[in-house]
């Protein structure tokens, strides 16, 4: 694949959903490119996680195409193309933490052997070594959100989808595992699509955001985050930061005002 | 550091073992205390409401137990002896009762749970099948089903058979809920892993639905002991505690004790059954300790 051929084609997409007359999407046109890290940012009910959801073949769009290294979504989903992490961890509880990372590999039918050794680096990668044995209510919910993310990075995909993979844990895990997720990022070099509700998220993480409005779901506009690489604790305090955190925040601002009062997220 | 805290753990484990079975032991003694205590009233203040209290109608405890170690007829083994074997008997017919029943209302409830239109079209006969009187089925279960049987089961195995009929269904009734339950981000999970019916079937939807099917063995084991010993009635098989209930029945203005020494030995079987049950879910369902029910 060349450098230039993007990871996501997402052209003319519209999403509507049939009770309600609800418009999710309108006329959406984005291309995520290798290696990139892209955050989409919105109110509720702008779209953002249908948006991901019609990436990965989880939602029909109305009209429109998403292409997906090249192919149809429902051809790279079917190819296991792609990684995926909820807000919620989706550990299967009757598993224990190192089987249920083994879980996409076992889909890939990978015999034991290579199954445990990329486990065991897995574990390494997402420090939970030694916690391979628990079971996953044996875990904080920080914990669980790495051994998800763990099993979306097993096999490998080229994208990985996260669904506000953080929402539900407290700041302070939050932060440490913005981190971990970058440094992830940076040794797997693949291409992420990030829904989060948090602008200074967001930003931290990402090479661009995509800032959407509600109501219809439309990008409202693009900020490349120009932040030195890697990013660290630091990075957070770099006057730039502040600047685009001001700007992802009078975009959303901006097209905001109109939305009076707030409705039912879609 | 990780010995230290097994040792605590197995300590722990002995300590509340012992606690349970003093207080089973407490129970049992309170039971006892509170039928003695009731007798002694009910006989002393000549009360006959709701029923007169006498030694047919309410034998001592200790005749009761008593009777487990006397024969029940001259040159005849002791009682309890001649139960324990009865028991064996009858466990035999509920346990293979038992899992012809889980087997069936599985595999009934996977199939059904994959077609609304199968679910519909077979649901209200199988509803149906238990507001018929177990009584009235098992005489025609024994005229269809022993004839078939080998002669090594001929007897017991149709009493089996009609011991299922009362465990399937909880079993097929908990297993279309318990596959149903699966999460629904768990589902979407493995479609992004393009994962077949099949393997989405046993991968997820019947691991989630363990505790639902464990709810209904529990149902199911107590109900298989009950369904055949109710079974043995029409087969007019003497070796079950079926035979020995009807026959101490006809001498019960007599003997009483031996009836009552009889329906222990039947809730105990009950018990026995229940308890293997919890022990096997232990072993299999694993879950959150806080969502242990």
């Amino acid at each position: 694949m060349s450098e230039q051929q993007p990871v996501v084609e997402i052209r003319n997409v519209t999403k509507t959903f049939a009770h309600g007359n609800v418009t999710a999407l309108q006329d959406i046109e984005l291309d995520f490119h290798p290696r990139e890290f892209v955050a989409l940012i919105g109110p509720s009910g702008c779209g953002k996680s249908t948006l991901l959801r019609v990436i990965g073949d989880l939602v029909q769009p109305t009209s429109g195409t998403v292409t997906v290294n090249g192919k149809s979504a429902r051809q790279a989903r079917n190819d296991r193309d792609y990684g995926i992490v909820f807000q919620d961890s989706v550990l299967f509880e009757w598993r224990t933490v190192a089987k249920n990372i083994a879980l996409p590999l076992e889909m890939l039918r990978w015999d034991k052997a290579r199954r445990r050794d990329r486990v065991a680096e897995m574990m390494e990668l997402v420090e939970l070594k030694g916690f391979g044995d628990h079971y996953p209510w044996q875990l904080s919910g920080g914990m669980q959100q790495r051994a998800s993310i763990a099993r979306a990075f097993a096999f490998e995909p080229a994208l990985l989808l996260m669904d506000e993979p953080f929402g539900a844990l407290d700041e302070m895990t939050r932060e440490r595992l913005n981190l971990e997720l970058l440094s992830i990022w940076e040794r797997l070099q693949s291409t992420v699509v990030f829904v989060t509700h948090s602008i200074s998220e967001a930003v931290f993480l990402s090479t661009r955001v995509v800032v959407m409005s509600p109501r219809p779901g439309r990008i409202a506009g693009v900020v490349p985050i120009d932040l030195p690489s890697p990013r660290s604790a630091e990075t957070r305090e770099d006057p730039r930061f502040f600047e685009l955190v001001t700007e992802v925040r009078e975009l959303l601002r901006k097209r905001g005002e109109h939305l009076l009062p707030e409705e039912e997220p879609v | 550091m990780a010995f230290a805290s097994r040792d605590k753990n197995t300590r722990m484990t002995y300590r509340r073992a012992l606690t349970r079975t003093a207080a089973v032991a407490t129970l049992l003694l309170a039971l006892a205390g509170f039928w003695e205590l009731y007798r002694w009233t009910w006989s002393s203040a000549g009360w006959t409401w709701p029923f007169a209290v006498d030694s047919t109608s309410m034998p001592h405890v200790w005749t009761i137990l008593k009777a487990f170690g006397q024969p029940a007829q001259v040159n005849q083994p002791s009682l309890g002896n001649i139960l324990f074997h009865k028991a064996l008997f009858t466990a035999k017919e509920s346990a293979v009762g038992f899992a012809i029943g889980a087997v069936v209302g599985f595999a009934l409830g996977v199939v059904l749970a994959h077609s609304r239109l199968l679910q519909r079209g077979f649901l209200p006969y199988l509803v149906a099948s238990q507001t018929v009187p177990i009584l009235a089925i098992a005489p025609m279960v024994v005229v269809w089903v022993n004839p078939k049987l080998p002669a090594a089961v001929q007897g017991w195995g149709a009493v089996a058979v009609i011991a299922s009929y009362l465990t399937f269904f909880p079993v097929l009734i908990n297993t279309l809920r318990g596959l149903h339950a699966a999460d629904t981000r768990a589902l979407e999970l493995m479609r992004t892993y393009a994962a077949t019916r099949w393997t989405v079937l046993w991968k997820l939807r019947v691991p989630a639905s363990l505790p639902y099917v464990f709810a209904a063995l529990k149902l199911a084991a107590t109900a298989s002991v009950v369904g055949a010993i109710i079974g043995e009635l029409p087969s007019g098989l003497q070796s079950g505690l079926g035979g020995a209930i009807i026959n101490f029945n006809q001498y019960y203005s007599i003997e009483p004790q031996e009836l009552w020494a009889t329906n222990i030995v039947a809730a105990l079987l009950g018990i026995v059954f229940f308890v293997v049950i919890v022990i096997a879910e232990k072993l299999v369902v694993r879950r959150a300790p806080e969502a242990v029910g």
